[in-house]
């Protein structure tokens, strides 16, 4: 929808405009809030990762698996989406260095948010698989293709367009989660605003921009995803005609 | 005091968790009655003929969306009392949690108003009903009990963010096991169960949805 | 265009198609129709599909805009409102006075599934016309019973056949006093077996009200005996225009007679 890139751009630029139009100490805390920025960039692209893969594993065990491996990847969805992405995030920063596991927090924000998401993602994939016509895995049944190979050549490309738009939802929702890190003290974007906040009390200004920011990063996910969908797209009508 | 579960700290701190669990059900509901009565008036407005009424609406749901629910109740808390609005943590945090669901859940009427076929609207013109009643009479009854299961997901995922509020001190489930942890040095005991309240209240409601699902389909077939 | 002139109201049609024009994008539907339906006449439209006959009702309804042109409706713009001595686009409050002499049944009924055939019928005169709840009702029920389903009450669409949804859609349509009528093939979406008892109640009404009539229609049977005059479509303009004796019997137009013999052969 063009439309909505449209909205989102006039909101950003207007609001931008407004921001630095009234407000003058805006350089002064910049940088900091930059720093921030590029902390939830870095969360989110690591978590972003971790939750394609952990989503495909447990999509796959869940579907094709043996039991033990079908039941492990049950457990691992059910669990992480039934309860809350914090909850997970305090109990892997505070539960997990009571076993002797110690990570460093940016590694257990990753950890926590990623596998959050990929709970998520696997019933994506799983959908996705589903939604790939019968006859393609019969056909491939009958060029005498394993199951993976078949997987792997057949299914999941087709599946792969039909994907990406949930994913694109997916990593905009992981994107909004990694401001939860801030309450385990990685200077995330959200924890350099409250820092900022309580050294200069320009509470409006602050959290507006941090609002402005969070949604240029979301914009920016939306449109590279929508540009992958294209291509994606391109290449499975191209093989078609 | 090493031991990996402590029985008896687990049977002490229980009762005062579920006394904040009661905290977390209040937000829960009243967060989702705000979202469910904002999301209806999002997706109305946003059917507006004038754009001047739909684009901003549209452009505040995409903002809303895009944005964490953390930093929203940040705002609201420490925004709004500039302005002379000033709310106790808990009114926020809800406020926060409605208007964020609030446009999830104007995604799902939106979707529930799609599929009314055009000719009910045509219908409604035809009897020359004015506006009002050709969406409270003709429209919503329709458009509603379809979206429920959908709506009643945000309410699980609403659900599972009211730990947020305890970035504001809002003394719910979390906020409640942070203190019980930083006061006896155990955490293991006081998160874990929040997390099992959690599971077990999403599996227990993911089930009475399919149930609720299940109803609607033979309703709407019969 | 033409001046509305209020001292010959008794002079102007029930309804006046003059010079509408409507397109989709470069898809001219109609082209400067005009268009003059008497008061108490009973006018049969025909034609080949995307011949724009539907869309004639359409817009006479107001579901649809017209691009150019003035419909009248009594004398008074439908559309359009008088301001200053000149045309403007008609606002809310006028279209829904000038809407409320106009009634219509759809090809596809368009009831609500989540009321029953009463309710359906005493909805809009509750909440459109203020009629006090209990008499709405008893009108509905008078209604219900003369097109046939004095027993079907309390039945909701979904448990009633086409044909006596259809009928049900007709008496909702009457229960707001409409001095037009219109129908738009509102027997097509009928298995053969059930037309005729949704013809009958057109019969019926013909006879006992005194009602403008417009319809759209595929069965020229009906539209013979029925109508006071027949007007064929083709290509956004009425090709040809009479009493249905002389149209069906003697078509000059070249167009027509085409249309009638595969209409004919076809039955």
């Amino acid at each position: 929808m063009p439309l909505r890139s449209l909205v989102v751009s006039v909101i950003l630029a207007f609001t931008a405009g407004l921001v630095v139009a009234s407000f003058a100490g805006f350089r002064e805390f910049l940088p900091g809030l930059l720093q921030g920025a590029l902390v939830t960039i870095q969360i989110t692209v690591g978590g972003s990762v971790l939750a394609v893969i952990a989503a495909f594993i447990a999509a796959i065990g869940k579907m094709y698996g043996p039991w033990p491996v079908r039941w492990l990847a049950v457990g691992y969805i059910e669990v992480f989406r039934g309860t809350s992405a914090l909850v997970q995030l305090f109990w892997l920063f505070f539960v997990l260095p009571h076993f002797g596991i110690l990570l460093e927090p940016l590694t257990v924000a990753i950890l926590a948010l990623g596998l959050n998401v990929g709970a998520y993602g696997a019933e994506v994939v799983r959908g996705a698989i589903q939604s790939v016509a019968k006859g393609q895995w019969e056909a491939a049944t009958a060029l005498n293709m394993g199951r993976l190979t078949a997987l792997r050549r057949i299914i999941i490309p087709q599946a792969f367009v039909r994907m990406i738009p949930p994913w694109g939802n997916l990593f905009i929702e992981l994107l909004k989660a990694t401001a939860l890190v801030s309450l385990i003290t990685i200077s995330d974007l959200a924890f350099k605003a409250q820092q900022i906040n309580q050294t200069t009390f320009r509470t409006v200004e602050i959290f507006t921009i941090v609002l402005v920011f969070y949604l240029a990063i979301a914009s920016l996910i939306t449109v590279a995803m929508r540009a992958l969908e294209e291509r994606a797209a391109a290449g499975i009508s191209r093989g078609r005609s | 005091m090493n031991e990996i579960w402590d029985w008896a700290y687990t049977w002490e701190i229980l009762p005062i968790l579920a006394r904040a669990s009661l905290v977390t059900i209040q937000a829960t509901i009243l967060g989702f009655i705000l979202a469910a009565t904002l999301g209806l008036v999002f997706a109305i407005l946003r059917m507006s003929q004038s754009p001047w009424i739909s684009l901003p609406v549209a452009g505040f749901v995409e903002f809303i969306r895009s944005t964490p629910l953390l930093i929203q109740i940040f705002f609201i808390f420490f925004v709004f009392p500039e302005f002379g609005i000033v709310l106790s943590a808990l009114t926020a945090g809800i406020l926060a949690l409605g208007l964020h669901y609030g446009t999830y859940c104007s995604e799902v009427y939106r979707a529930g108003l799609a599929n009314i076929p055009r000719g009910q609207w045509e219908a409604s013109t035809a009897l020359n009903l004015s506006g009002y009643h050709t969406f409270k009479d003709v429209i919503i009854p329709q458009a509603i009990p379809p979206v429920v299961p959908a709506l009643g997901n945000y309410l699980v995922a609403l659900f599972k963010e009211t730990p947020l509020l305890s970035a504001i001190a809002v003394l719910e489930l979390m906020q409640t096991a942070k203190i019980l942890g930083s006061e006896t040095f155990r955490y293991t005991e006081p998160i874990t169960l929040v997390g099992i309240f959690f599971l077990v209240f999403s599996l227990v409601t993911a089930a009475l949805l399919r149930q609720v699902e299940g109803w609607l389909k033979r309703r709407g077939g019969g | 265009m033409r001046e509305t002139n209020g001292s010959a109201g008794e002079a102007m049609p029930m309804v006046r198609f003059d010079h509408v024009t409507k397109a989709y994008g470069s898809l001219t539907v109609l082209n400067a129709l005009n268009l003059d339906v008497a008061h108490g006449e009973k006018v049969a439209i025909i034609g080949p599909s995307g011949s724009g006959k539907t869309t004639v009702l359409r817009m006479l309804m107001t579901l649809e805009r017209i691009n150019d042109g003035v419909i009248y409706v009594e004398g008074e713009p439908l559309t359009h409102m008088e301001r200053g001595g000149k045309l403007v686009p008609a606002n809310q409050r006028h279209l829904r006075r000038l809407r409320g002499k106009i009634g219509m049944v759809f090809q596809h009924f368009n009831l609500f599934p989540h009321m029953n055939a009463l309710k359906n019928c005493v909805e809009a005169p509750v909440t459109v016309l203020k009629m006090p709840r209990r008499e709405a009702e008893e009108r509905a029920t008078e209604l219900l019973e003369m097109v046939g389903l004095g027993d079907k009450l309390g039945h909701y669409p979904s448990q009633l056949s086409g044909g006596q949804q259809q009928r049900v859609a007709i008496a909702r349509a009457l229960a707001m006093r409409p001095k037009i009528m219109l129908f738009d093939e509102v027997t097509s979406a009928l298995d053969p077996e059930l037309v005729g008892e949704v013809l009958n109640v057109i019969r019926k009404l013909g006879a006992e009200h005194d009602l403008t009539m417009l319809m759209v229609t595929h069965q020229m049977g009906f539209a013979k005996e029925f109508a006071d005059r027949v007007c064929f479509f083709y290509a956004g303009k009425i090709a040809e225009e009479g009493p249905p004796e002389e149209i069906f019997a003697n078509p000059k137009n070249e167009r027509t007679q085409q249309f009638l013999s595969a209409v004919l052969e076809a039955t």
